[in-house]
């Protein structure tokens, strides 16, 4: 649950923000009667009866796509091309909203299904709509109590079966650990295995859930979904840029007077994010942007960063799932990169040998250069192993973990050499700034999904 | 239609042979798992591209389409 109770911040001039965020409580959910108060009644498309209904899904599939809304998961994949593939399938669709929020510096998946579930469940049944999906499943994190009870309240609110027509609605919750949120490992979970990436193809709309085409979708897309059925494609580019229209969730954590989740323009300043955050706590190293999976930018780059993809490029960055996480500068980022390199070789599934062995190497070679130990040649050695893990595996899990560690070197370069030079600093007895949970993946275990209605 | 062969890492178990019988496109890693050039075969490699991937052990190592010819 969010440290403190989001707010908003961006550039845009009031009261164009907050979207997803309007009405919400600081403690509780907004119940179906509350939510239709703040947004409206849900618009139907009717279902998939006849060719007036299918028109309409049609024109919903094609207003998402004038939209220009991508996923909000993290790869920012436009969600109308996803809808059109599954929309277009032989057999009868399933929709996976992915509330399964691995990432331990989001909260923003968690906080939508705890505050909010009914603006995720209104995207997720248009979704369902538009492509003619007769069942949704919801799945969140196991280690999110208070989002899955949310989200059961809410599916019980839901009349079941609405006009006959209405997909079902069920949530499912999944594993924790750091991949299970892939969409390949939740439908590997949800057919019964244990929750870890496949071999793809066949990809998820080819062939998911129950050898059905599956539309997965973020929590926070669908809720996005939802807003766009409402109130058009014109009404969302309003905000963000051209290329990433909208609005997004961050969750803005560290070395910040209020961390939580907020609701930004695309495109808004950081520097906009952190007074609405309520400024830094003190002077900051730099900011780890994207998450676990994303990049460090530093110093005084910080001042003018804007939060879309089109500029963090320019950084090697990516908006990601929306983390920001301040690193205080009284903390040690070569301590801290070592300790992420151990956490996340140690959330490999251990099914790929590049990814065991490769990001297995680099987290010590990493730890070798923050003791001091590493030795010469060192640079040559991390981009060998970089080049080893680098698409070498079945999900992006490696590649992933290259990002932060990548370019904590590039952007911490004199503090590496330092260590490199003269072993541990003052600093890196510090307790770590980045959350890294104990999620061990259970080899043992097979579970299947709890389902709950 | 051109083919590239493609290893699943999954299934893949660092047996090696593969870079035995088609080592003008796979080379192993230092742990011993191939590292396969997925650019289209062309002429000959393909007979060898085959006899390697009928020898794997564990069925990981998968003749397919180039891409840009395969259809979503």
């Amino acid at each position: 649950m969010a440290g403190e109770s989001p707010r908003t911040a961006g550039r845009a001039p009031e009261p164009a923000l907050p979207r997803l965020l309007a009405g919400i409580q600081a403690h509780g959910l907004l119940t179906l009667e509350e939510h239709e108060a703040v947004h409206g009644p849900l618009p139907s498309t009717g279902g998939q009866r006849g060719r007036r209904e299918r028109e309409r899904a049609d024109m919903l599939i094609a207003e998402v796509a004038r939209s220009g809304l991508l996923g909000r998961g993290g790869a920012a994949f436009p969600t109308a091309t996803k809808m059109q593939a599954v929309a277009g399938a032989r057999r009868r669709p399933i929709v996976l909203a992915n509330g399964a929020e691995g990432e331990p510096a989001s909260l923003k998946d968690r906080t939508l299904l705890e505050s909010l579930p009914h603006l995720v469940l209104d995207g997720a049944i248009l979704a369902a709509e538009a492509v003619g999906a007769d069942e949704v499943v919801v799945c969140v994190c196991e280690s999110a109590q208070d989002a899955a009870e949310s989200l059961a309240l809410a599916i019980a609110e839901r009349p079941s079966g609405r006009s006959g027509r209405a997909p079902s609605l069920r949530m499912a919750t999944v594993p924790s650990h750091y991949v299970a949120g892939q969409e390949s490992a939740l439908i590997s979970y949800l057919g019964g295995a244990r929750a870890l990436p496949t071999f793809t193809p066949p990809m998820p709309f080819e062939q998911g859930i129950r050898r059905r085409p599956t539309l997965v979708n973020n929590v926070e897309t669908l809720a996005h979904l939802g807003l766009i059925a409402r109130h058009g494609a014109p009404w969302f580019r309003q905000l963000g840029t051209p290329t990433q229209p909208g609005s997004a969730l961050v969750t803005l954590s560290g070395a910040i007077a209020h961390p939580g989740v907020y609701e930004i323009e695309h495109g808004a300043s950081l520097s906009s994010l952190i007074a609405a955050g309520g400024g830094s706590t003190g002077r900051v190293h730099g900011a780890l942007i994207g998450g676990y999976a994303g990049t460090w930018i530093v110093g005084e780059l910080l001042g003018g960063v804007a939060m879309s993809n089109e500029h963090l490029a320019a950084h090697g960055a990516a908006l990601g799932a929306g983390v920001v996480l301040l690193l205080p500068e009284d903390a040690c980022p070569v301590a801290e990169s070592a300790r992420l390199a151990r956490w996340l070789a140690g959330q490999s599934t251990h099914q790929c040998g590049p990814c065991v062995n490769g990001l297995d190497a680099l987290a010590g070679t990493v730890e070798a250069i923050a003791a001091g130990t590493a030795g010469a040649g060192v640079g040559g050695r991390v981009d060998r192993l970089a080049s080893l893990v680098s698409r070498r595996g079945a999900c992006g899990h490696p590649d992933g973990a290259l990002n932060p560690i990548l370019s904590a070197l590039r952007s911490f370069q004199a503090e590496f050499a330092e260590h490199a030079r003269y072993g541990p600093c003052d600093a890196c007895a510090r307790p770590g700034e980045l959350p890294l949970p104990h999620r061990p993946i259970d080899e043992a275990t097979v579970r299947t999904a709890r389902a709950q209605r | 239609m051109s083919q590239r062969v493609r290893v699943n890492p999954i299934a893949c178990e660092a047996h090696g042979m593969c870079a035995e019988l088609l080592p003008e496109r796979i080379t192993l890693d230092e742990w011993g798992y191939p590292i396969v050039d997925e650019t289209p075969l062309h002429g000959s490699q393909l007979a060898h591209a085959q006899r390697a991937v009928r020898a794997c052990p564990t069925l990981a190592l998968l003749l397919e389409r180039a891409p840009g010819e395969r259809g979503r």
